[in-house]
């Protein structure tokens, strides 16, 4: 079996059921009876692969995924922003499985394009309310006691389209600024105490040295908490769209924070209030006030399979999977929905449950062809419960742009076919 | 939509449902964070270790490049250069470098932002949040254009060019009306953003309360679900056009 159809893009002929869909049937029956299939030729054909030499070890240096495995790629949405320099990818969560996104899928977000930096040409700054004001070369950086962690790192406006109703079709696109890495860093606090801190210190500004000056304002008991400053994720370079070569790493807390290439850090007694303090990241509510340093991400969950982009292609035995995060804590518990919220079941977690990651879960279930309504159900260590978007709403009103962790609903049809839907 | 589910769940061992309620799968590898608590801004500060623990890695900063990175402005006005403009010039330098994408008037090309206009529409379906009807703080557009803009030829622009143009902005969006107005570093931290007292800071562990230690109903919790919104209806989703090819 082909672990996704190499044909399948999220493409609007495919959302609304066209003549690949509806002509050649999404779904396949039952499986085929020994007596009256033919032998496979796969099997019963030597195969080119199977008596040609393929290529060597010196064709590529730096391997790169199977040609089979193009389709799997981040996407974006040119309608959403004005430039590609300022914008917005996703990360094909529907493609991909475990806990740790691959680096070159990791979404990106630049507000001013991705900065070309030489480490050897990198400086990191560090003054304010400081002893000493201090200036490291990578080097310098690379020679402080280091740590590995994995965390997820979740954009504040992901699902920020939905908030108005379902909208875009594909849990890459609802739910794609997200990925989860491991960093490689040295903790703040270790370089702040290089510089040591003056008595009134409560507020750093962290800024990058992209075309944006990307800055913004991190409390004081965070950096001193958590934070890390980071050179390398899984295990490499960090990638020059993730900050190469170094960037801030926030657990927990809304993706903007992360200043990538990051050259300076200024430590102050209040906030900076810049643009994307106060413009932006802030949740503009019902009563026309808006809410400010909302930094912390809401437990949130997404099935990434079946979804508009992963749809059912089998009746039968299939795997419904998905993934589960939350800024405060571990996830404790998923509870997953296949008739739209009467009945509930606990999902089976795999793999590793850490603080601030993501983490996976399973259903494993069979399928008789009949219409889905599929929705999951976040629970984490705080004993927070992922709220429905209708009791955001409530609360929140619907022009918040930021932090939608609503449950997402999923509408599979006899066909297979998934669609992204809201429901009472 | 059918009345009932008409998947059949797997039964394991023992009739259970596959996906068992019982203790999950932890490998915690981290160590645990120093701080715990769910709010780990009030998290109490860890004490630095002391100077003499220091690695002495680095060297000190110089006071010229201290000078040179420190672009950023505060709403008390600190790291506000030396300098003034006034509206008529920076009328001139916003038609030159900034009008292409914002418009002539603040009011946005295409998707490039709105600067101007919106008062009153922050309660609305669709609120314009400009300078003037959203932003609290002056200082940001100075901190934010020095820093930023114009796009694509960043920190170009001179002290006085930025407050003249923060001065056009003003204008544009009725908070000064004479076109002579002046903006200075002596009379900046006096022109206040209308929105300004519109902003708090997050109360979500208050406000939305509801959301913790709730026990979620799990069988029979409702007679149906219906449908009520469907992306396909929108037809939004980036088409084939964007999506990688196809063989």
């Amino acid at each position: 079996m082909t672990s996704h159809s190499d044909d399948f893009a999220p493409s609007r002929r495919r959302f609304l059921g066209g003549a690949a869909l509806a002509g050649a049937g999404l779904v396949a029956a039952g499986p085929a009876r020994a007596e009256t299939a033919k032998p496979d030729p796969l099997i019963t054909e030597v195969q080119d692969w199977n008596r040609y030499l393929g290529e060597g070890v010196d064709k590529h240096p730096y391997g790169v995924p199977s040609r089979f495995e193009k389709n799997v790629v981040r996407r974006d949405v040119p309608w959403l922003t004005a430039s590609p320099e300022s914008s917005v990818n996703f990360t094909p969560l529907h493609d991909l499985d475990g806990i740790i996104t691959p680096s070159g899928l990791c979404f990106e977000r630049h507000h001013g394009g991705i900065a070309d930096i030489d480490p050897a040409n990198h400086r990191l700054m560090i003054h304010g309310l400081v002893d000493k004001p201090l200036v490291f070369t990578m080097e310098d950086i690379r020679r402080m006691p280091r740590e590995n962690r994995i965390f997820f790192l979740e954009c504040a406006a992901n699902s920020g389209m939905e908030w108005r109703g379902a909208q875009l079709n594909g849990c890459q696109f609802t739910h794609g600024m997200v990925h989860n890495v491991m960093y490689t860093g040295v903790p703040l606090r270790t370089i702040l105490a290089e510089a040591g801190l003056k008595p009134k210190a409560k507020w750093l500004m962290l800024e990058g040295a992209d075309a944006a000056g990307m800055n913004r304002s991190l409390p004081l008991e965070k950096a001193l908490d958590d934070v890390l400053i980071a050179f390398a994720m899984n295990g490499e370079a960090l990638r020059p769209e993730q900050g190469y070569p170094l960037r801030a790493v926030i657990p927990g807390w809304e993706g903007n924070l992360w200043v990538k290439w990051l050259r300076r850090i200024e430590v102050g007694d209040m906030p900076w209030m810049a643009r994307e303090e106060t413009s932006k990241y802030t949740d503009l509510l019902a009563d026309g006030r808006s809410r400010r340093f909302t930094f912390v991400m809401d437990a949130k969950s997404v099935v990434t399979s079946p979804s508009p982009q992963a749809p059912l292609k089998h009746k039968g035995r299939n795997v419904l999977s998905g993934l589960a995060w939350s800024g405060r804590g571990t996830i404790k518990r998923v509870d997953v929905t296949l008739d739209g919220g009467k009945n509930w079941q606990h999902a089976r977690i795999d793999g590793p449950v850490l603080e601030k990651s993501l983490t996976r879960f399973y259903v494993d279930f069979d399928w008789n062809g009949g219409e889905l309504l599929v929705q999951s159900r976040a629970i984490d260590s705080t004993g927070y419960v992922q709220p429905t978007k209708e009791e955001l709403r409530k609360v929140r009103g619907a022009n918040s742009i930021y932090h939608n962790n609503g449950i997402q609903t999923w509408h599979v049809k006899p066909n297979g076919e998934t669609e992204n839907v809201e429901i009472s | 939509m059918s009345k009932s589910p008409r998947v059949a769940l797997l039964a394991a061992a023992a009739g259970l449902a596959l996906a068992l309620a019982g203790p999950l799968v932890a490998q915690p590898v981290h160590k645990p964070h120093p701080a715990a608590h769910p709010h780990a801004a009030q998290a109490p500060a860890q004490p630095l270790p002391p100077a003499a623990a220091r690695m002495g890695l680095g060297r000190e900063a110089l006071p010229e490049e201290i000078k040179a990175w420190s672009i950023d402005v505060r709403p008390d006005g600190k790291g506000l250069p030396p300098g003034k403009g006034t509206v008529r010039q920076g009328d001139e330098l916003f038609q030159a470098q900034c009008a292409a994408c914002h418009g002539e008037f603040g009011q946005g090309n295409g998707r490039w932002p709105v600067l101007a206009g919106g008062q009153g529409s922050l309660k609305d379906d669709r609120p314009e949040k400009t300078i003037g009807s959203f932003w609290p703080d002056l200082s940001t557009v100075f901190d934010y254009v020095r820093r930023a803009m114009p796009f694509g030829n960043a920190q170009s622009l001179q002290p006085d060019e930025v407050y003249a143009l923060t001065a056009y902005l003003l204008y544009l969006n009725d908070i000064v009306k004479d076109e002579d107005f002046e903006l200075s570093d002596k009379n900046f931290t006096s022109v206040k953003l209308p929105n300004a007292a519109a902003f708090y800071d997050d109360d979500r562990e208050t406000t939305e309360k509801s959301f913790w230690g709730r026990q979620p109903c799990m069988k029979d919790c409702k007679a149906e679900a219906k449908i009520t919104g469907r992306a396909t209806v929108l037809d939004v989703t980036p088409d084939s056009k964007t999506a990688p090819k196809v063989d």
